[in-house]
């Protein structure tokens, strides 16, 4: 089963467009992306985890959390709900920030418009455009994730063989 | 005035951006560059120092006269944080699948 992931960075539009399909109804697919609990069991890369301090989902409210290393080192981030429309789309500003959510004058910034659409009642598409203040911040937020998809590497490779197997 | 200077310095401008292109191409002197730019050689120079400075662009003196040619290394280096990038996006969508079978 394909799910027609997509993952195009633009660097003239400083833009990232990533798309992916999902098994699963929208209504479904829409809670694991917009309910804390939910969305922290995907969004960090094992063994790093995500802990959530804060998640207000409505506009101009806050997702407040950390991805933590397995040595406990926390980076903050901080997104900023900016539209939301219920399980069709949101929008958000994201910034990594401190612990309380302060953030560095000038700190590398996105904006991401994330459209949820319904493919024959029980599969989901998910849309996710990625808006980049200048070429730089591409960078940044890509050594983040790269320092966060590193480690990961065999261990969880080994998970996923073991899971093959059963 | 010390300005680090790294690669994603060096694509953050189009007409550095079509200077980079353009290299693709092969070596070329400044005024061989320039020709293609409706700005003036001083701009050019400009850019291509920029890019020599991020280390996007190395110089190749034949004779009396200089050309610039690309550091694919360097380049490189952009293929390298986007594909790491993608990589964690795959991650995430495959615990997603495994979540959503769940839920």
């Amino acid at each position: 089963m394909t799910n027609n992931f997509l993952f195009e960075p633009d660097l003239d539009a400083k833009t990232i467009h990533i798309v992916r399909e999902f098994n699963a109804p929208i209504e479904k697919v829409w809670r694991a992306w917009t309910e804390a609990d939910l969305i922290e069991k995907w969004i960090a890369p094992k063994p790093w985890i995500a802990q959530t301090k804060i998640m207000n989902f409505t506009v101009g409210g806050i997702w407040l959390y950390a991805m933590v290393s397995p040595e406990g080192e926390k980076h903050w981030s901080r997104f900023e709900f900016t539209a939301i429309e219920h399980v069709s789309s949101f929008s958000s500003t994201n910034m990594f920030s401190d612990e309380d959510g302060n953030t560095a004058d000038g700190a590398p910034k996105s904006q991401t418009e994330t459209k949820f659409t319904s493919i024959e009642g029980n599969r989901t598409k998910v849309d996710v455009l990625k808006t980049f203040t200048d070429a730089a911040t591409i960078k940044m937020f890509a050594e983040r994730g790269f320092k966060e998809g590193t480690i990961m590497g065999y261990n969880q490779l080994d998970e996923l063989l073991a899971s093959e197997n059963n | 005035m010390d300005i680090r200077r790294d690669i994603y310095q060096a694509i953050a401008d189009p007409t550095r951006r079509a200077i980079l292109v353009l290299l693709t191409l092969g070596a070329m002197t400044p005024n061989a560059i320039a020709v293609h730019f409706g700005s003036s050689r001083q701009a050019v120079s400009k850019h291509i120092q920029i890019l020599a400075e991020c280390g996007a662009v190395e110089q190749d003196q034949r004779g009396r006269e200089i050309f610039y040619k690309l550091n694919i290394n360097k380049m490189k280096e952009i293929d390298h944080w986007m594909e790491a990038f993608r990589k964690l996006w795959e991650i995430r969508f495959d615990q997603l699948d495994n979540l959503l079978n769940d839920l």
